[in-house]
């Protein structure tokens, strides 16, 4: 048991940690530093920008979705290089925001089911930045049980039609083409009536509307589609296998290793060693201890846990599914992280103001920002579905609607 | 990184675990359950046999020199069978004392009688309510003479011989403290049964009247050599603590997964599910944090403090969160006698407080995350 690297991990690094050392954009490292919850925002610049011409610069370097093969745009390197990269680029990974979910999950997807044609025009240009991806999943009826997604797509010649809306796609009002799902045919049970496109997001006919969200920010976005053409040659998979194709991008998402998880708990420790209270500091009541240890200890196990998943890579096995706990404990976590930070301060609490609230008002916002943590990317109880089905082996719940035909499934609700 | 144990290690485990499911079947536990044994001396045997007992003791002690890597495999095992004998207290706590503060020939007295199975050991630290603390230690030591009395003392009323921590000044500092080693078959002792929760582990009170007792370590360093014992061996039990967690979680998967209510196992309500994954979260971040607890034992790390502290919390918190749950999965018949779950309930709230209670270990751990983010 030990931390060290093999002799070819260690040279890989050298190599990684001087590359970045010449190239990184070092006039944005302590604003990026300091920026450790919820969505990154830079005061002076725009992230997108900023984050493009880092992107770039890697893509030359042969750094971009570097586990990918190179003639897509990758480097050929393998998983636990891709993980040690990660630790490299540090704080200067919050730059690839905006490319996460083309890389994370609408890459791999067109990897898996696009033709050569379609891998070779799409994948680099992904990688590079040059084009943002965003994916279009998710509708007002249709969250947890995605498969029940109402957006038609119609088949018109060697073109598709599509019409309905998506919504919680983040990044559509700066992508330049989406992973979309669609209903080809209603007249089989939800599952067996999708098939998956791509498209690109300045079709005639696609609206982008940003949402404003319940913490009063703006940075998800329905996309409605009004006879929006696509041709049939970005389609990816077969017409009805939708559902299987999904899976892929769906996988990736859970299977990132080494993710930057958010817990909460060095702000807090430091906010308790600071907040005076009436008898002392807040981190000497027995109280706030107990509570600051049990979160500790889960951010530590969080930690460790993503240690194990790496060393299974270093040593080319798959990772165990022990990963799948991450975002089911740190949202969890940032919440009641953010409602005690808050109680401690009293009526003061309350105040998001930067001359009152402690921390320039950083648990507030996460306190108002932590309950999208928890249903965004599987909520809480579809993760614990998962592991219950996944890992422990239980049985699926029954559906009452999985043999039914889609059109024939009694519908309410957004 | 290799934050992982190897195959040797994992072999081992294998063979531990082969073991204990032969040598040490809830049968076995039921017989010191019911009272009809005070532990399993067959089993204490068969382990010295498989030199598990010696397994971190050095070979020039008599032990297999293995490591405590290899000792953190044994007790998740342990853990897992509810093995009903003296391990923890003669293998963790005296052992472990022995390493780090014994003379060359008090090592030689007893290591080896630890490894072969011929002499349990234990550490009588308590005095009545409360958690470590040096000012809670009123036993006296005066010319080599014991005065005072302890508990509990695990396993006290089978030990062979007691770690004694005692006070040899009032300063009122750290430094009033030292250790003794007390062979329990001389006289001036007096050692009484008392009954506690998990009926498959003993515990005592010990009395000392003039007993004659010999120095372990030096004089004025007793509590920096519990301090080090304490961090040793509350990662040790964490690796027993993690093994009854996943030893409860299974069986309340498979129970799950077997009994049939309004049509279908329980298992498929998601009531139930959400149970038993919140379960497997707890366990999977403590079997985390033990590992890392592993890794800082076995090298010696400096953050052994805080891993130690870290692994502590979070098994305990997963065993008695796994075994109350394991109970709540089985409905009724968890609760009846004839079910195992209440042993692995009974052994989860009582080992979260050997070695110093849940609020103990947190207390712990922010002052040493403390003491690093000062430095």
């Amino acid at each position: 048991m030990n931390f060290d690297d093999t002799p070819q991990e260690a040279e890989f690094r050298k190599i990684a940690r001087d590359w970045i050392a010449a190239n990184a954009p070092k006039e944005f490292e302590e604003e990026l530093s300091k920026s450790s919850l919820g969505r990154i925002r830079l005061a002076k610049h725009d992230m997108v920008e900023v984050g493009k011409a880092w992107q770039k610069k890697k893509a030359e370097g042969g750094w971009a979705c570097l586990h990918w093969p190179k003639e897509y745009g990758g480097r050929g390197a393998t998983p636990i290089e891709r993980v040690i990269w990660q630790q490299e680029e540090g704080v200067y990974g919050k730059l690839t925001q905006p490319f996460q979910i083309g890389e994370g999950m609408c890459g791999p997807t067109v990897m898996a089911w696009g033709s050569e044609e379609a891998k070779r025009r799409y994948l680099p240009k992904l990688a590079s930045g040059e084009e943002i991806w965003c994916q279009l999943f998710s509708e007002p009826s249709a969250g947890s049980d995605v498969a029940g997604l109402r957006t038609r797509a119609e088949k018109k010649g060697d073109n598709w039609v599509i019409n309905g809306q998506k919504i919680w796609t983040s990044g559509a009002h700066y992508s330049d083409y989406g992973l979309l799902i669609a209903r080809t045919d209603p007249n089989v049970p939800k599952h067996k009536g999708l098939t998956m496109f791509f498209l690109d997001m300045k079709s005639p006919g696609v609206e982008v509307r940003p949402i404003k969200q319940a913490n009063g920010m703006q940075e998800f976005n329905e996309v409605y589609f009004t006879d929006v053409v696509i041709p049939d040659s970005q389609r990816l998979g077969a017409v009805g296998e939708g559902w299987s194709v999904s899976l892929t991008t769906l996988m990736n998402e859970r299977m990132s290793i080494g993710a930057r998880l958010a817990t909460g708990v060095p702000e807090m420790f430091e906010f308790c060693s600071n907040l005076m209270l009436e008898d002392g500091l807040a981190i000497d009541d027995p109280a706030v201890r107990s509570k600051l240890a049990s979160w500790a200890v889960k951010a530590s196990g969080l930690k460790y846990t993503s240690y194990r998943a790496i060393s299974a890579l270093s040593k080319g096995e798959r990772p165990g599914p022990e990963n799948s706990i991450g975002k089911l404990v740190s949202g969890l976590m940032l919440q009641d992280i953010a409602t005690y930070a808050m109680d401690l301060e009293g009526a003061a609490g309350s105040l998001t103001g930067t001359d009152e609230a402690q921390a320039n008002g950083q648990f507030q916002q996460m306190l108002l920002s932590s309950p999208s943590m928890r249903i965004a990317g599987g909520t809480d109880e579809i993760l614990r579905n998962i592991i219950a089905e996944r890992v422990l082996g239980l049985p699926g719940d029954i559906r009452v609607d999985k043999d039914v035909p889609y059109n024939k499934i009694p519908t309410k609700g957004r | 990184m290799n934050f992982d144990f190897s195959d040797e290690q994992k072999q081992m485990r294998d063979e531990a675990r082969k073991f204990l499911s032969e040598q040490c079947p809830p049968k076995a536990v039921r017989e010191v359950l019911d009272g009809k044994a005070p532990y399993d001396k067959a089993l204490w045997k068969g382990l010295a046999e498989m030199g598990f007992l010696g397994i971190a003791i050095p070979e020039q002690f008599g032990g297999a020199g293995a490591g405590h890597l290899e000792l953190c495999v044994i007790a998740e095992e342990m853990g897992r069978a509810l093995a009903p004998v003296p391990f923890s207290s003669t293998v963790y706590l005296a052992a472990e004392a022995l390493l780090i503060a014994g003379s060359d020939a008090q090592k030689q007295k007893w290591l080896p009688k630890i490894a072969s199975g011929d002499a349990i050991g234990t550490l009588a630290l308590f005095e009545g309510k409360g958690n470590p603390s040096p000012k809670a230690v009123k036993l006296t030591a005066n010319g080599g003479v014991l005065n005072g009395v302890k508990k509990p003392v695990a396993d006290g009323a089978i030990a062979d011989f007691a770690v004694v921590v005692a006070r040899t000044g009032s300063s009122g500092r750290e430094s009033d403290i030292s250790l003794f080693i007390v062979d329990l078959k001389a006289s001036g002792v007096e050692v009484k049964s008392l009954t506690n929760i998990d009926l498959t582990r003993g515990q005592a009170e010990i009395t000392f009247k003039d007993t004659k007792a010999e120095p372990l370590g030096a004089a004025g360093e007793g509590w920096s050599v519990i301090t080090q014992v304490l961090d040793r061996a509350a990662v040790l039990m964490a690796f027993e603590q993690v093994g009854g967690a996943d030893r409860a979680l299974e069986m309340g998967r498979d129970y799950a997964l077997d009994r049939i209510a309004f049509g279908r196992p329980i298992g498929s309500f998601q009531a139930v599910k959400h149970m038993l994954a919140d379960m497997y979260v707890s366990a999977t971040l403590a079997r985390s944090n033990c590992y890392y607890g592993a890794w800082a034992l076995s090298t010696n790390a400096g953050e052994l403090p805080e891993a130690a502290a870290a692994a502590r919390i979070s098994a305990t918190q997963a065993f008695q969160h796994c075994a109350k749950n394991n109970i709540q999965v089985h409905g009724g018949m968890g609760f009846t006698w004839e079910f195992d779950c209440h042993m692995y309930y009974r052994r989860a709230n009582a080992v979260a407080l050997g070695l110093g209670s849940l609020s103990y270990w947190e207390d712990a751990l922010i002052d040493r995350m403390r003491k690093k983010n000062a430095a």
